[in-house]
């Protein structure tokens, strides 16, 4: 009974561009299972109980570390950390030196965090572990997105037909990338919005609308996800001062209450810079859902990691 | 697998006619219902107790919270069975502590499922006492598992299935006996 039409048939998530409406369905609906047990007395289910899990985080990370941590935890799975710092990295191992070695311990799957766009991918060939991306350079951000789309469909009770605008540095974001690739194929309208020079030509072959003008973004959204300004950017002149970024396209109180619908809802996918691409009111405010985002973020990476141990290779 | 019907083990009366002898066995051994919470395995062990707490609501007049387990995540042949398993939520709503949980399933078999469900309910809390209600003991225990209240006791050989049809679920109500193809 209530069986999935389809079977996961992936070792690896590696972004959502590969990914089909029903793979994407399906760890939507799985994440919901999840959310749940993560409201237990005991926040554990034994599902992958012997299961090792290698977290690879190659560059900075809280929130996407923690919650994969966790959620690795929450299923019964034993996990270790490797960081950048304090490894052989630094003694200049290659990343595929690092991960066949990490998998001739017997690991079963690994997260990767990397600073290049298709690292994940490269891994993927050399391993038999499962491969989940956890943001590679400006790439893909598959899990964030897939979140970001929980919370809406959660909140809004569909995703098909909905105005979602990402607003901010789309250039150099890979939460940007992931949730056009998956808001579109779900049917959900996509526009960017931000200065041009922090948009990329000709993203609008993604499937995405394209804006300059903050107002229009605003007007038109039922769901606003507010970019991190990457401020370490701001020195390569991509934008003449963050006070004139703050006026052009700063997410305020006054702008949701001139523009905005009534039941808007705000997405940041974190580190908020509070006052530069959101305001303090806004991100505390009761159109906010950043908070539910990472609660969320738990119950979708215990899914895809449930899923991903389901795979069996030469079936 | 296409099964074959040996026979029909129960109609429609007879399983509401089971569903009632059951409820009055419950409240026979728990007379205290302030403590009593039901709670059934998803899919048919969950509408079973829903209508075994309608049930007691008739008979006494009042509400015992009910409960249904998804034990997917509990299972121990997840990597073993061929066919993927799909995660349904699981919602109990009360506080275990202290109760008295009847845990009701559709048909007792090998006893695995319900190891899953006790896994799974000891991990909300730690009831005062967890009592098993089955439609159908079909016998070959796998673990030392045994069932408080059986609707009806059937003997029946492994190449055999049991398949219980409610309305919830299949549209119909039935227990028939089928070879396995």
């Amino acid at each position: 009974m209530a069986k999935n039409s389809i079977k996961w048939t992936k070792k690896d998530l590696l972004g959502l561009e590969e990914l089909s409406v029903e793979e994407i369905t399906m760890i939507l609906d799985t994440a919901k299972s999840f959310k749940e047990v993560s409201e237990r007395a005991v926040k554990k289910v034994p599902a992958l109980r012997g299961k090792t899990i290698a977290h690879l985080f190659l560059e900075p990370s809280t929130r996407t570390r923690i919650s994969f941590e966790l959620a690795a935890k929450r299923l019964s799975a034993d996990t270790i950390g490797v960081s950048g710092a304090g490894s052989s990295i630094l003694k200049g191992e290659t990343l595929k030196d690092t991960a066949k070695n990490i998998e001739a311990m017997k690991v079963d799957m690994i997260i990767v965090r990397h600073a290049s766009s298709g690292a994940p991918h490269v891994l993927s060939w050399f391993v038999s572990a499962g491969v989940l991306n956890a943001g590679d350079g400006a790439h893909e951000h598959p899990t964030q997105a897939l979140l970001d789309m929980f919370t809406i469909r959660e909140k809004k009770g569909k995703l098909a037909g909905l105005n979602v605008s990402i607003i901010g540095d789309i250039a150099h974001s890979r939460v940007a990338r992931s949730n056009i690739w998956g808001l579109t194929k779900l049917g959900a309208h996509v526009t960017v919005c931000g200065p041009k020079t922090l948009i990329p030509v000709e993203i609008e072959r993604m499937g995405c609308h394209v804006t300059y003008d903050l107002k229009e973004a605003v007007r038109t959204a039922d769901v606003i996800n507010v970019l991190r300004i990457q401020l370490e950017r701001q020195k390569k002149g991509l934008f003449p001062t963050i006070r004139e970024y703050i006026m052009k396209y700063g997410i305020t109180e006054d702008v949701l209450t001139k523009y905005a619908k009534k039941d808007i809802l705000i997405m940041h996918p974190g580190p908020v810079n509070r006052g530069i691409e959101i305001s303090q009111e806004v991100a505390d405010g009761p159109y906010s859902v950043i908070l539910e985002q990472v609660t969320n973020g738990v119950a979708i990476r215990m899914a895809v990691m449930f899923l991903l141990a389901q795979y069996k290779a030469g079936k | 697998m296409p099964l074959k019907i040996k026979s029909h083990l129960m109609d429609k009366e007879e399983i509401g006619r089971a569903i009632k002898r059951l409820s009055h066995e419950i409240l026979e051994r728990n007379p205290d219902i302030s403590m009593l919470a039901i709670v059934g395995i998803k899919y048919r062990g969950m509408y079973l107790a829903e209508r075994i707490a309608k049930e007691i609501r008739n008979i006494k007049g009042a509400e015992i919270p009910v409960g249904a387990l998804d034990i997917t995540l509990y299972r121990d042949d997840v990597s073993q069975v061929s066919e993927q398993p799909v995660v349904h939520e699981t919602t109990i709503d009360f506080d275990v502590n202290g109760k008295i949980i009847i845990l009701v399933d559709d048909v007792l078999y090998t006893g695995r499922t319900v190891r899953c469900a006790l896994d799974e309910l000891i991990d909300f809390g730690r009831p005062k006492m967890i009592q098993l209600a089955v439609l159908i003991d079909r016998g070959h225990r796998e673990l030392p598992i045994r069932p408080d209240f059986v609707g009806k006791s059937i003997p029946t050989s492994l190449e055999e299935a049991v398949e219980v049809k409610l309305n919830e679920s299949d549209g119909q109500e039935s227990v028939i006996l089928c070879e396995k193809g």
